[in-house]
């Protein structure tokens, strides 16, 4: 079915196109203006205006700490296997490695290295980590003057990513069997 | 030879190009600043020499209105590699950057770019078909465009190369046409004489208007601006006719619109609204001292800027035309209405006088 639109007949005034132009010009020229006079440029001058980060937003991955200071990761290397750029690389502590930072944890990582250039930021490790021990954090612009200051170790995820206070749940435990220890049950 | 004549024509060559290319260079500043501004962007802002920065006030208000850009923008053209594709036609290739920017130039010779400095007329060659000398080379401009498009030997550019011939065709006629009610009533084809008529009479804007709205149309569709771009229509022939020019061979091309641009708006000025005349502060007389000559140069450099920026504010506003409808346009509303306009004129000059 054919649609039949309407088209107004334009007047002489209207197809001289000359008043559209001036008009247009007004419009432009407030534009103008306004940006001019009135600092109202939309653009972000973005070394110097920084973006606020909303809420939720999916930045670079970093080790985060619990609220006693303790390293959270228990070197489990769920997140080594899920990454899918294979960013992720832990090297574990081994029969006689350093024992973990928390009482009762049975390791944490003797290294853990994250190549930011390969990672995408899919947020696969955050999902898979059993310890709440990564989190993809604010940080969106990562620079440095070589690859090799770009894979980020232990050490320097740990301090990028702070603290994140949760449910400890070891400690919990250790509370619960040490509560169990001292249960007064007369025999 | 007067060897007087031959040293101050020299000098004036000199520095008439030279203040040329300093304001085609920012007129290009000018163009990126105010399309960004009628975008709500603060356009380029940040090109600086190290030192600038140690100027307390002006250095980063410098830096901010992108003063040190042209600068920046002219040393990139001169340190890209010159390619020369592999199918292009050499000499025709090399050639159309020239013919591109010559005309836009040697327009420039016959403007009346202010009243006397010392026992010097301010104006390079005060032809007495100055008019007809200006319509005679700005013509030419198109065949930079058209032989840029023929020697790439690619199909863009040729497509681009055809619609500057067909642009031509349609405004050239329908601007002469619109001039010549200026020349009836001012009864001069030289452009100082034209403007001393002014001085007396008042500019010629009131006693034709419609050939100013003609001659500011098709100097639009002239100097290849924006509502009739074809040759370079980015979105359609990718670049147009200079898709294959790199380097300061692309720069040149740039140059000569803005040149034209340039031109064009000295012609309107000098044409519809009074040349470096000015109807009070005394300033309508040729000057008797050199700062009043000055003054009228710089009279005239803003009434060219003002269309300078004009043209430019028209660019970002108007989207482009399809060629067929410049050429209607051109051939049967702009020829018919110059047509008239002269008769208009003819007849109204005879019942008056």
């Amino acid at each position: 079915m054919a649609i039949i639109v309407n088209r107004k007949k334009l007047n002489f005034w209207e197809r001289l196109y000359l008043p559209v132009v001036i008009g247009g010009l007004k419009v432009t020229g407030r534009h103008l203006f306004r940006t001019l006079f009135c600092g109202k440029a939309v653009t972000m001058e973005y070394p110097e205006q920084k973006w606020t980060v909303p809420t939720g937003y999916r930045g670079a991955p970093y080790l985060v700490k619990d609220q006693d200071g303790d390293t959270k990761c228990v070197s489990c290397q769920l997140c080594e296997f899920v990454c899918p750029p294979k960013a992720i690389r832990i090297t574990p502590p081994g029969d006689s490695g350093q024992p973990a930072d928390r009482a009762n944890a049975e390791k944490m990582p003797l290294e853990f290295e994250i190549n930011m250039l390969r990672c995408i930021y899919c947020g696969f490790c955050q999902e898979v980590c059993p310890e709440e021990a990564i989190f993809l954090q604010k940080d969106y612009s990562l620079t440095a003057t070589s690859r090799a200051e770009l894979i980020y170790n232990k050490e320097k995820l740990l301090s990028l990513g702070g603290i994140a206070p949760g449910i400890q749940k070891w400690k919990h435990k250790l509370e619960e069997a040490k509560a169990q220890e001292n249960f007064s049950v007369k025999l | 030879m007067d060897w007087n004549f031959i040293i101050f024509s020299v000098v004036k060559v000199a520095v008439v190009f030279g203040v040329l290319m300093t304001m085609v260079a920012y007129s290009v500043m000018a163009e990126r600043k105010i399309a960004a501004w009628i975008q709500d962007r603060p356009g380029p802002n940040r090109v600086a020499p190290p030192f600038v920065k140690y100027i307390p006030v002006l250095g980063p208000f410098l830096t901010r209105i992108g003063f040190f850009q042209p600068l920046a923008d002219g040393l990139k053209s001169f340190l890209k590699e010159d390619f020369t594709p592999g199918g292009v036609k050499k000499i025709y290739f090399w050639l159309a950057p020239a013919v591109a920017v010559v005309p836009a130039l040697m327009t420039v010779a016959v403007i009346p770019f202010g009243s006397v400095m010392g026992s010097q007329k301010m104006v390079i060659a005060d032809l007495n078909v100055g008019i007809l000398y200006t319509f005679g080379i700005v013509s030419l401009g198109v065949y930079g465009i058209v032989l840029a498009g023929y020697a790439a030997n690619s199909k863009f550019p040729f497509l681009g190369g055809i619609r500057a011939s067909a642009q031509m065709i349609s405004y050239e006629i329908a601007m002469g046409m619109s001039v010549i009610p200026v020349l009836l009533i001012a009864g001069n084809l030289n452009l100082s004489g034209i403007i001393t008529w002014q001085a007396t009479h008042g500019w010629l804007i009131c006693y034709a208007p419609i050939s100013f709205v003609i001659f500011i149309v098709s100097a639009l569709a002239e100097t290849n601006r924006t509502p009739f771009d074809f040759a370079e229509a980015e979105q359609e022939l990718a670049g147009g006719y200079n898709v294959e020019y790199s380097s300061m061979k692309f720069a040149m091309f740039p140059m000569g619109e803005y040149a034209a641009m340039l031109a064009s708006a000295g012609m309107m000025v000098t044409l519809f609204f009074g040349g470096w005349t000015l109807p009070f502060w005394c300033l309508d007389q040729p000057a008797h001292s050199l700062g009043m000559g000055l003054a009228h140069i710089l009279v005239f450099i803003a009434k060219m800027l003002f269309f300078m920026v004009v043209f430019i504010w028209i660019r970002w506003m108007v989207p482009r035309f399809r060629y067929d409808q410049l050429m209607d346009l051109g051939w049967r509303r702009f020829l018919p209405l110059a047509l008239a306009n002269i008769l208009i004129t003819a007849i109204a000059l005879w019942i008056w006088s």
